[in-house]
C-alpha cells in the first residue's frame, strides 16, 4: 500500500518539476489539472474505510480541479489569446533547478518532523511542502495573470495533499469549503483575465503597478 | 423624573441634524427645524438637570444591554452641574448657527454641521451620565468624532483638514490612554462600573497609574499645556460657533472626566495635588503668554482657553491636596472655584467666540492687524465683546471675578496653616494673579486693536452688524456673566451640593461655601466698583472734554493711510519679547540697504511650543527612518508572494538542526 502511495506521491512531484519547466501556459494548466485528478484518486486511497460523503468529496475535487478549473482556465486564455509566458523572471531550467533544491528542501525538513509512526516512511508530508514551495515559486518567477492563478492551485494542491495527513480528524465541510474558495477564486480570476488584457493589452500583472497611487 | 427628561433631550439633540439631511440642500427650513430641536432638547434637558438636583436623590438607571454593563447611566449633582453648560450653550450655538453658517450661503456643509452639531451635544450629555465605562467610552468617542468633523466643516480648506487631522490625532491618543485606564480600573476594582472604591482595595502602585492615565486622556481633551497642541489650530479653523462649544464646553469634558474619577478615589496622595496645581500653573501663564504673541483672532482665544484650564486645574489642584492634608475648607474653596470657573469659562469664552464670530463674518478676516474702528459700524458686537474680555480678565463686577476670588482665597487660605504642604500650595497665587495681568494687557490689545482705532482696510469700513440670530445668544450670555458676577449668591447652594457630592466618599461635615466667602459682600463690591465707574464717566463727562481726532505722529510722512496705525503686535510686542526664551517669537526683518530702499516686508510670528518644535520635528525623523523601507513596498504581488515564502523558509529551516544534519553527513 505504501509503495503504490509513494508511486503516485512521487508522480505528483515529477509534476511539480514539469509545470515548473514548461513555458507553455496550455501545457501548464493541463499538468495541475491531471495533478488535480491524480490528488482526488490519491483521496480514494487514503481512506481505509471509505464513507459515500468522502467519495463524494474525492469526486467533486476531481470534477472542480480536473475538469471545470482547466475548461475555465482554457477559456479565458482563447480569449486572451496568448500562448506563452514570454518573459519569466527566470528561465525554466533555473526553475526546475530551483524547484530540486525545494523538494530537496522538504525532504530535509520533513526528515525533523516529530510524526505519528503511521505517516513516518509516507513521502506526504514532503510532498506537501514541495508543493507548496512550488505553488511559492511560480508565483513569484511569473507574471502573466494567469499564471499566477496557476501558482495558486499548485500551492492549494500543496495544502490538500497536507490535508490527507489529518484525513480522519479534518471535517468534510471544510474540505468542501476550500474547494468552492478555490472554485470561485479561478472563476472571478477569469473574468478578471479579460478585463486585465483589455485594458492594458496585455496580462503582465507588472502593468496593474500603474494602479498605485 | 429627572433622568427621563435628559434621555429625552440627549436623543431629541442627537436626531436634530437628521430632519435637514432628508430636505433638500435649498430648504431653509432644515436649518430652522435643528435649531428648534436643539432648543427644546436644552430646555428639557434643563428642566431635567433642574429636577436632578432639587430631588437631591442620585438616580441611576441602565439599558437591558450586557456589552456595556448594561450601559449604567445616572445623575447626580456633579453631572446636572456639568450637563448645564452642554444644554446651554448647545442651545444657543445652534441658534446664533442660523445667522453665522445659514445654509443659503453654506450648501455644501451647513447639513453637515448642525448634523455632527447634534450628535456632539447628545454625546456629551451621555457622557456625562455615564455610570459604567463602556457608556462613558461611547459617549467620549462620539464626542470626539462629531467633534473632529465639526472641525472639518470647512474641509475644502488645506489648513482646517491639517487642524482637523491633528485633532483627530491627538483625541484619539487620548482615548487610547482611556481604554488603559479602563483596562487597569477593571484589573484593579474588578468591574467596570465606575463606583467608588474602599480606602484600603488599591495598592499605592495602581492609584498612580490610574492617575496618570487618567490625567493623560482627560488632559489632552481639557488642552493642558504640554498636551495643548491640537487645540489653537481646531479652534481657529472651526467655524465660530463650534469653537465656542469646543473650548467651552468639550475641554470642560476632560475636567469633568478627571473630577469624575478622583472622587472615585479615596484618600489620594498629596503628589497628586500638587502634579495638578503645578500642570495648572504652568498652562495658566503659559497659555496667557502664547496667546498675547498671537495674530490671529480665534486663535489667540484658543491660547486663553489653555490659560482658563490652567486656573480650572489650580482650583482642582488645591481641592486635591486639602483631600489629602484633610482641610475641607481647601477642598470647598478649591473645588467651588474649580467648578464655577468650568461655568464662567464657558459663559465668557463662548461669549468672546460669538463676538469674534460676528467680527469674522462681517470682514471674512481673522487677522487682529487687519480690523479696527469696528466699534463704530459693529457696536453691539464691540459692546458684547467687552463684557467677555472684562469677565475673562477676572476683573468685578462680572462673573470672571467671582471664580478667581474663589481660588484665591482658597491659596492664600493655605497661608495660614503652619509648615507642611500650606505655603507651597500659595506660589500659585501670585502665577494666578500674573496671569490675570496678562490677560487683561491680552485683551486692551484685542479690543484697542480690532474695535478701536480706524478701519484698516476695506473689509472693516464696509463692515455691517451682525442679524439678530447672531445678538441673541451673545446678550443671553452677557447676562449670565453678570448675573453670576453681581449676584454670586445664586449658584452658593449649587455649589455647596456638587461639592458634597464630589467628596461624599469619606467626609463628614464640611463647611458651607457661604460660610468662607462674603458672597453678598461681593454683590455690594461688584455694584459698588460699577458706581464708581459710572461716576468718573459722568465726571469725564461734565468737564466736555470731546475726544480729539488726528493722526498717529508718522515721522513727518505726507501720505499716511490708515495702516499706519499703532498695531497690536506693537502693542504685544514689549510683552513677548519678556517671555521671549518661552514664546521664541520668529521676526522675519527686510534688508535695508542703500538710501531708498526698496520695498521690504517684515512679519512675525509664533510657533507652538510643542507641536512646532517637538512634535513636528519627531515625526518628520520618525518619516525619514520609515522611508528607508519604502523600498520593500512596490505594490508588486510577485514581491509579497516572495516575502512570504522567505519568511516560511526561515521559520522551516530553524527547525532543522543544522550541525546535526551535517555530522550525519560526514559520519560514513
Amino acid at each position: 500500500m505504501t509503495s503504490l502511495f509513494n508511486g503516485l506521491l512521487v508522480i505528483v512531484l515529477v509534476m511539480n518539476l514539469f509545470a515548473l519547466g514548461t513555458s507553455r501556459i496550455h501545457a501548464l494548466i493541463r499538468i495541475v489539472a491531471s495533478q488535480g485528478v491524480l490528488l482526488g484518486i490519491i483521496l480514494l486511497l487514503v481512506h481505509r474505510h471509505l464513507t459515500i460523503p468522502a467519495f463524494a468529496v474525492a469526486m467533486a475535487g476531481i470534477a472542480i480541479k480536473g475538469f471545470l478549473i482547466p475548461a475555465i482556465m482554457l477559456r479565458a486564455l482563447r480569449q486572451a489569446e496568448i500562448k506563452r509566458e514570454i518573459e519569466p523572471l527566470i528561465s525554466p531550467l533555473a526553475s526546475i533547478m530551483l524547484g530540486a533544491i525545494a523538494t530537496a528542501f522538504a525532504i530535509l525538513f520533513s526528515g525533523q518532523l516529530p510524526l505519528v509512526d503511521q505517516n513516518d516512511g509516507a513521502l506526504l508530508v514532503p510532498t506537501a511542502i514541495a508543493t507548496v514551495l512550488v505553488g511559492f515559486i511560480i508565483l513569484t518567477t511569473r507574471f502573466k495573470a494567469l499564471t499566477q492563478v496557476v501558482g495558486y492551485l499548485v500551492l492549494e494542491n500543496g495544502i490538500f495533499v497536507f490535508g490527507m495527513l489529518l484525513i480522519e480528524a479534518m471535517p468534510l465541510v471544510v474540505e468542501m469549503g476550500v474547494l468552492l474558495d478555490l472554485f470561485v477564486g479561478v472563476f472571478v480570476i477569469s473574468i478578471i483575465v479579460n478585463h486585465i488584457n483589455r485594458a492594458f493589452s496585455s496580462l503582465d500583472t507588472r502593468r496593474l503597478l500603474l494602479l498605485k497611487e | 423624573m429627572s433622568l427621563e427628561l435628559i434621555i429625552i433631550a440627549i436623543v431629541v439633540a442627537a436626531a436634530s441634524g437628521w430632519p435637514g439631511l432628508c430636505l433638500g440642500r435649498a430648504s431653509v427650513w432644515s436649518e430652522r427645524i435643528a435649531a428648534a430641536m436643539m432648543s427644546a432638547a436644552a430646555v428639557v434637558g434643563l428642566a431635567g438637570v433642574v429636577a436632578g438636583i432639587c430631588s437631591d436623590a442620585r438616580e441611576s438607571s441602565g439599558f437591558p444591554w450586557p456589552a456595556a454593563g448594561n450601559s449604567a447611566i445616572g445623575v447626580d449633582a456633579l453631572s446636572a452641574f456639568f450637563l448645564v453648560p452642554v444644554f446651554v450653550i448647545g442651545a444657543l450655538g445652534a441658534i446664533y448657527g442660523l445667522g453665522y453658517w445659514p445654509q443659503r450661503l453654506h450648501p455644501g456643509s451647513g447639513r453637515k454641521l448642525r448634523l455632527f452639531w447634534g450628535t456632539l451635544v447628545a454625546a456629551m450629555a451621555v457622557l456625562v451620565v455615564a455610570r459604567h465605562a463602556m457608556a462613558f467610552l461611547l459617549g467620549w468617542e462620539m464626542m470626539a468624532l462629531s467633534a473632529f468633523f465639526l472641525v472639518g466643516t470647512e474641509d475644502e480648506r488645506e489648513e482646517c483638514r491639517r487642524a482637523a487631522w491633528l485633532y483627530l490625532v491627538a483625541t484619539h491618543v487620548g482615548t487610547l490612554a482611556l481604554f488603559a485606564l479602563f483596562a487597569a480600573w477593571r484589573h484593579a476594582t474588578g468591574s467596570y462600573a465606575l463606583q467608588p472604591v474602599a480606602s484600603d482595595a488599591l495598592g499605592l502602585a495602581q492609584m498612580n497609574t490610574l492617575f496618570l492615565l487618567a490625567l493623560v486622556a482627560f488632559g489632552l481633551k481639557a488642552g493642558v499645556m504640554p498636551l495643548h497642541f491640537w487645540l489653537p489650530g481646531a479652534h481657529a479653523n472651526a467655524p465660530t460657533h463650534v469653537s465656542a462649544i469646543l473650548s467651552g464646553v468639550v475641554l470642560k469634558m476632560g475636567v469633568y472626566g478627571l473630577l469624575r474619577f478622583l472622587s472615585l478615589f479615596p484618600d489620594p496622595p498629596a503628589a497628586w495635588g500638587g502634579m495638578i496645581l503645578t500642570l495648572g500653573m504652568i498652562s495658566c501663564l503659559l497659555g496667557v503668554a502664547f496667546a498675547i504673541g498671537q495674530h490671529d483672532l480665534k486663535r489667540l482665544l484658543a491660547y486663553h482657553s489653555v490659560e482658563n484650564i490652567g486656573i480650572i486645574l489650580i482650583g482642582l489642584g488645591l481641592a486635591m491636596l486639602g483631600r489629602s492634608a484633610e482641610r475641607p475648607e481647601w477642598i470647598v474653596l478649591g473645588l467651588a472655584g474649580c467648578l464655577l470657573h468650568v461655568w464662567n469659562h464657558g459663559l465668557f469664552k463662548s461669549l468672546l467666540f460669538l463676538a469674534a464670530g460676528s467680527v469674522v463674518h462681517a470682514t471674512h478676516t481673522r487677522e487682529i492687524d487687519h480690523l479696527g474702528g469696528l466699534s463704530e459700524a459693529m457696536p453691539w458686537t464691540a459692546t458684547m465683546f467687552l463684557v467677555g474680555a472684562v469677565a475673562i480678565c477676572g476683573l468685578p463686577p462680572l462673573n470672571g471675578f467671582v471664580s478667581e476670588l474663589l481660588v484665591y482665597l482658597g491659596l492664600l487660605g493655605t497661608l495660614a496653616t503652619h509648615g507642611g504642604s500650606g505655603s507651597a500650595a500659595a506660589v500659585a497665587a501670585p502665577v494666578l494673579a500674573m496671569a490675570g495681568a496678562l490677560a487683561l494687557a491680552c485683551f486692551v490689545k484685542v479690543y484697542g486693536a480690532v474695535f478701536l482705532g480706524s478701519a484698516r482696510t476695506e473689509a472693516c469700513e464696509r463692515a455691517r452688524e451682525a442679524p439678530a440670530t447672531m445678538k441673541g445668544p451673545m446678550l443671553f450670555l452677557a447676562l449670565c456673566c453678570a448675573l453670576i458676577g453681581t449676584v454670586p449668591v445664586v449658584v452658593g447652594p449649587l455649589l455647596d451640593r456638587v461639592v458634597a457630592t464630589w467628596m461624599s466618599s469619606g467626609y463628614r461635615a464640611h463647611p458651607e461655601l457661604s460660610s468662607l466667602v462674603p458672597l453678598r459682600a461681593v454683590t455690594a463690591l461688584s455694584l459698588s466698583f460699577v458706581a464708581l465707574v459710572v461716576v468718573i464717566a459722568l465726571m469725564l463727562e461734565r468737564r466736555g472734554r470731546a475726544p480729539s481726532r488726528s493722526v498717529t505722529w508718522d515721522c513727518g510722512y505726507a501720505a499716511p493711510t490708515s495702516r499706519m496705525q499703532y498695531s497690536a503686535s506693537s502693542f504685544a510686542q514689549m510683552i513677548v519679547r519678556m517671555f521671549r526664551g518661552i514664546v521664541r517669537p520668529r521676526i522675519h526683518d527686510p534688508a535695508i540697504e542703500g538710501v531708498f530702499p526698496l520695498r521690504g516686508e517684515m512679519h512675525s510670528h509664533i510657533d507652538d511650543a510643542v507641536l512646532d518644535r517637538l512634535l513636528l520635528p519627531a515625526g518628520r525623523a520618525v518619516r525619514e527612518w520609515f522611508g528607508m523601507l519604502r523600498g520593500f513596498q512596490q505594490g508588486l504581488a510577485q514581491h509579497y508572494v516572495l516575502y512570504i515564502l522567505i519568511t516560511v523558509l526561515v521559520m522551516l529551516s530553524m527547525q532543522i538542526p543544522i550541525a546535526r544534519v551535517v555530522t550525519r553527513m560526514f559520519e560514513r
